[in-house]
Protein backbone atom coordinates (compact mmCIF):
# COMPACT_ATOMS: atom_id res chain seq x y z
CA UNK A 1 0.00 0.00 0.00
CA UNK A 2 1.21 3.53 -0.68
CA UNK A 3 2.50 5.62 2.20
CA UNK A 4 -0.27 7.96 3.35
CA UNK A 5 1.26 11.34 4.15
CA UNK A 6 -0.53 14.19 5.90
CA UNK A 7 1.27 17.50 6.52
CA UNK A 8 -0.56 20.42 8.08
CA UNK A 9 0.49 23.79 9.45
CA UNK A 10 -2.27 25.39 11.48
CA UNK A 11 -3.02 27.85 14.25
CA UNK A 12 -5.52 25.58 15.98
CA UNK A 13 -4.81 22.73 18.36
CA UNK A 14 -4.68 19.07 17.34
CA UNK A 15 -6.04 16.00 19.10
CA UNK A 16 -3.50 13.17 19.22
CA UNK A 17 -6.06 10.37 19.52
CA UNK A 18 -8.12 11.67 16.57
CA UNK A 19 -4.99 12.02 14.44
CA UNK A 20 -3.95 8.42 15.23
CA UNK A 21 -7.47 7.18 14.48
CA UNK A 22 -7.43 9.01 11.11
CA UNK A 23 -4.01 7.54 10.30
CA UNK A 24 -4.97 3.92 11.00
CA UNK A 25 -8.61 3.94 9.83
CA UNK A 26 -9.36 1.19 7.32
CA UNK A 27 -5.84 -0.22 7.34
CA UNK A 28 -4.84 -3.72 8.37
CA UNK A 29 -1.18 -3.53 7.31
CA UNK A 30 -0.03 -1.41 10.25
CA UNK A 31 1.54 -3.07 13.26
CA UNK A 32 2.98 -0.01 15.00
CA UNK A 33 2.21 3.67 15.44
CA UNK A 34 4.71 6.00 17.14
CA UNK A 35 3.52 9.39 18.36
CA UNK A 36 5.69 12.37 19.32
CA UNK A 37 4.18 15.57 20.67
CA UNK A 38 6.21 18.72 21.24
CA UNK A 39 4.70 20.90 23.97
CA UNK A 40 5.27 24.54 24.93
CA UNK A 41 7.33 24.63 28.16
CA UNK A 42 6.72 27.23 30.83
CA UNK A 43 10.42 28.12 30.78
CA UNK A 44 13.80 26.73 31.77
CA UNK A 45 15.06 26.98 35.35
CA UNK A 46 14.24 30.38 36.84
CA UNK A 47 13.37 31.87 33.48
CA UNK A 48 9.59 31.76 33.05
CA UNK A 49 7.78 32.46 29.79
CA UNK A 50 4.19 33.63 29.56
CA UNK A 51 3.64 32.75 25.89
CA UNK A 52 5.37 31.93 22.63
CA UNK A 53 4.78 33.06 19.05
CA UNK A 54 5.67 30.76 16.19
CA UNK A 55 6.36 32.23 12.76
CA UNK A 56 6.87 30.14 9.61
CA UNK A 57 7.69 30.48 5.93
CA UNK A 58 4.46 29.45 4.18
CA UNK A 59 5.12 27.22 1.21
CA UNK A 60 8.69 26.35 2.15
CA UNK A 61 7.71 24.90 5.54
CA UNK A 62 5.35 22.40 3.90
CA UNK A 63 7.86 21.65 1.11
CA UNK A 64 10.73 21.13 3.54
CA UNK A 65 8.70 18.78 5.75
CA UNK A 66 7.57 16.85 2.66
CA UNK A 67 11.21 16.43 1.60
CA UNK A 68 12.01 15.03 5.06
CA UNK A 69 9.11 12.59 4.82
CA UNK A 70 10.40 11.43 1.42
CA UNK A 71 13.83 10.87 2.96
CA UNK A 72 12.29 8.90 5.87
CA UNK A 73 10.39 6.72 3.37
CA UNK A 74 13.63 6.09 1.50
CA UNK A 75 15.34 4.92 4.70
CA UNK A 76 12.62 2.92 6.45
CA UNK A 77 9.48 1.03 5.43
CA UNK A 78 7.07 3.56 6.90
CA UNK A 79 3.46 3.07 5.83
CA UNK A 80 1.90 6.32 7.05
CA UNK A 81 3.09 9.68 8.36
CA UNK A 82 1.20 12.61 9.87
CA UNK A 83 2.96 15.85 10.78
CA UNK A 84 1.06 18.79 12.25
CA UNK A 85 2.91 21.97 13.25
CA UNK A 86 1.15 24.84 14.95
CA UNK A 87 1.94 28.52 14.37
CA UNK A 88 0.78 31.73 16.02
CA UNK A 89 0.55 32.42 19.74
CA UNK A 90 0.86 29.49 22.16
CA UNK A 91 0.95 29.37 25.95
CA UNK A 92 2.79 26.91 28.24
CA UNK A 93 1.12 23.51 28.09
CA UNK A 94 -0.08 23.97 24.51
CA UNK A 95 0.77 21.46 21.81
CA UNK A 96 3.33 22.69 19.25
CA UNK A 97 4.07 19.80 16.94
CA UNK A 98 2.84 16.27 16.27
CA UNK A 99 4.73 13.55 14.43
CA UNK A 100 3.00 10.20 13.83
CA UNK A 101 4.74 7.38 12.00
CA UNK A 102 3.21 3.99 11.27
CA UNK A 103 4.75 0.82 9.92
CA UNK A 104 4.30 -2.95 9.94
CA UNK A 105 6.88 -3.30 12.70
CA UNK A 106 7.88 -0.93 15.48
CA UNK A 107 11.54 -0.29 14.63
CA UNK A 108 10.85 1.61 11.41
CA UNK A 109 8.18 3.72 13.12
CA UNK A 110 10.42 4.61 16.10
CA UNK A 111 13.40 5.50 13.92
CA UNK A 112 11.43 7.46 11.35
CA UNK A 113 9.72 9.51 14.08
CA UNK A 114 13.03 10.42 15.70
CA UNK A 115 14.64 11.23 12.34
CA UNK A 116 11.70 13.42 11.32
CA UNK A 117 11.74 15.42 14.57
CA UNK A 118 15.52 15.92 14.45
CA UNK A 119 15.38 17.09 10.84
CA UNK A 120 12.35 19.24 11.38
CA UNK A 121 13.93 21.11 14.30
CA UNK A 122 17.13 21.86 12.39
CA UNK A 123 15.77 22.48 8.88
CA UNK A 124 12.08 23.32 8.73
CA UNK A 125 11.56 27.11 8.51
CA UNK A 126 9.84 27.90 11.80
CA UNK A 127 10.97 30.46 14.38
CA UNK A 128 9.95 30.80 18.02
CA UNK A 129 9.75 34.05 19.94
CA UNK A 130 9.26 33.80 23.71
CA UNK A 131 7.27 36.31 25.71
CA UNK A 132 8.63 36.99 29.17
CA UNK A 133 7.45 39.26 31.91
CA UNK A 134 10.45 41.07 33.39
CA UNK A 135 9.95 43.74 36.05
CA UNK A 136 6.30 43.87 35.07
CA UNK A 137 7.16 44.58 31.42
CA UNK A 138 6.32 42.08 28.68
CA UNK A 139 9.33 41.37 26.45
CA UNK A 140 9.49 39.36 23.26
CA UNK A 141 12.74 37.57 22.46
CA UNK A 142 13.61 35.35 19.50
CA UNK A 143 14.78 31.92 20.63
CA UNK A 144 18.39 31.11 19.71
CA UNK A 145 19.02 27.94 17.74
CA UNK A 146 20.75 25.23 19.73
CA UNK A 147 23.88 23.55 18.39
CA UNK A 148 22.49 20.37 19.96
CA UNK A 149 19.59 20.44 17.48
CA UNK A 150 22.03 20.62 14.53
CA UNK A 151 24.03 17.80 16.13
CA UNK A 152 20.89 15.72 16.53
CA UNK A 153 20.07 16.16 12.85
CA UNK A 154 23.68 15.59 11.76
CA UNK A 155 23.90 12.15 13.39
CA UNK A 156 21.54 10.83 10.67
CA UNK A 157 23.92 12.01 7.90
CA UNK A 158 25.94 8.85 7.67
CA UNK B 1 13.13 39.04 -7.97
CA UNK B 2 11.06 38.70 -4.82
CA UNK B 3 12.90 38.85 -1.50
CA UNK B 4 11.38 37.60 1.76
CA UNK B 5 12.59 38.11 5.33
CA UNK B 6 11.59 36.21 8.45
CA UNK B 7 11.83 36.50 12.25
CA UNK B 8 14.58 38.87 13.46
CA UNK B 9 15.93 39.34 9.93
CA UNK B 10 12.48 40.77 9.01
CA UNK B 11 12.50 43.00 12.10
CA UNK B 12 15.97 44.37 11.40
CA UNK B 13 15.35 44.93 7.69
CA UNK B 14 12.03 46.54 8.58
CA UNK B 15 9.91 44.74 6.00
CA UNK B 16 8.62 41.23 5.28
CA UNK B 17 9.14 41.31 1.52
CA UNK B 18 10.12 43.41 -1.47
CA UNK B 19 10.78 43.17 -5.20
CA UNK B 20 14.21 44.13 -6.49
CA UNK B 21 15.94 44.56 -9.84
CA UNK B 22 19.47 43.32 -9.42
CA UNK B 23 22.54 44.66 -11.21
CA UNK B 24 24.23 42.05 -13.39
CA UNK B 25 27.18 41.97 -11.00
CA UNK B 26 24.97 40.20 -8.42
CA UNK B 27 25.31 36.53 -9.35
CA UNK B 28 25.17 34.58 -6.10
CA UNK B 29 23.38 34.67 -2.75
CA UNK B 30 26.59 36.04 -1.23
CA UNK B 31 26.66 38.85 -3.83
CA UNK B 32 23.02 39.62 -3.00
CA UNK B 33 23.81 39.88 0.72
CA UNK B 34 26.68 42.28 -0.04
CA UNK B 35 24.47 44.34 -2.33
CA UNK B 36 21.68 44.54 0.29
CA UNK B 37 24.18 45.41 3.02
CA UNK B 38 25.37 48.37 0.99
CA UNK B 39 21.83 49.77 0.68
CA UNK B 40 21.27 50.91 4.26
CA UNK B 41 22.23 50.52 7.90
CA UNK B 42 19.12 48.36 8.50
CA UNK B 43 20.30 45.72 6.00
CA UNK B 44 23.84 45.95 7.35
CA UNK B 45 22.43 45.24 10.85
CA UNK B 46 20.37 42.29 9.62
CA UNK B 47 23.38 40.65 7.95
CA UNK B 48 25.97 41.83 10.46
CA UNK B 49 27.11 38.42 11.73
CA UNK B 50 28.64 36.57 8.80
CA UNK B 51 27.27 33.09 8.26
CA UNK B 52 24.39 33.42 10.74
CA UNK B 53 21.57 34.36 8.37
CA UNK B 54 20.35 31.43 6.27
CA UNK B 55 19.03 31.63 2.72
CA UNK B 56 16.59 29.75 0.54
CA UNK B 57 15.98 29.96 -3.21
CA UNK B 58 12.49 28.97 -4.30
CA UNK B 59 11.78 27.12 -1.03
CA UNK B 60 15.08 25.22 -0.85
CA UNK B 61 17.94 25.84 1.55
CA UNK B 62 21.07 27.11 -0.19
CA UNK B 63 24.60 28.21 0.72
CA UNK B 64 25.96 31.67 -0.01
CA UNK B 65 27.74 30.47 -3.17
CA UNK B 66 24.41 29.39 -4.73
CA UNK B 67 23.71 31.08 -8.06
CA UNK B 68 20.66 33.31 -8.44
CA UNK B 69 20.07 32.61 -12.15
CA UNK B 70 16.45 31.56 -12.63
CA UNK B 71 15.46 32.27 -9.02
CA UNK B 72 11.98 33.73 -8.48
CA UNK B 73 12.04 34.04 -4.69
CA UNK B 74 14.95 34.37 -2.29
CA UNK B 75 14.36 34.26 1.45
CA UNK B 76 16.63 35.23 4.35
CA UNK B 77 16.05 34.06 7.90
CA UNK B 78 17.77 33.13 11.18
CA UNK B 79 18.67 29.54 12.10
CA UNK B 80 15.44 27.62 12.55
CA UNK B 81 13.89 27.03 15.96
CA UNK B 82 10.68 25.09 15.27
CA UNK B 83 9.55 21.71 16.54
Amino acid sequence: MMTAVTIRIQEGDFDVASEIAALTRGRTDLGAVVSFSGICRGGEGDSAISAMTLEHYPGMAEAEIARHVEEAKRRWPVSAVTIVHRVGKLVPGDNIVLVLTASAHRQAAFQAAEFLMDYLKANAPFWKAEHRIEDGVSQQMWVDAHARDDDAAARWDK
Amino acid sequence: MRLLYFAWVRERVGRAEESVELPSSVQTVGDLIQWLTSRSEAYAQAFASPGVVRAAIDHRHVKSDARLAGAREVAFFPPMTGG
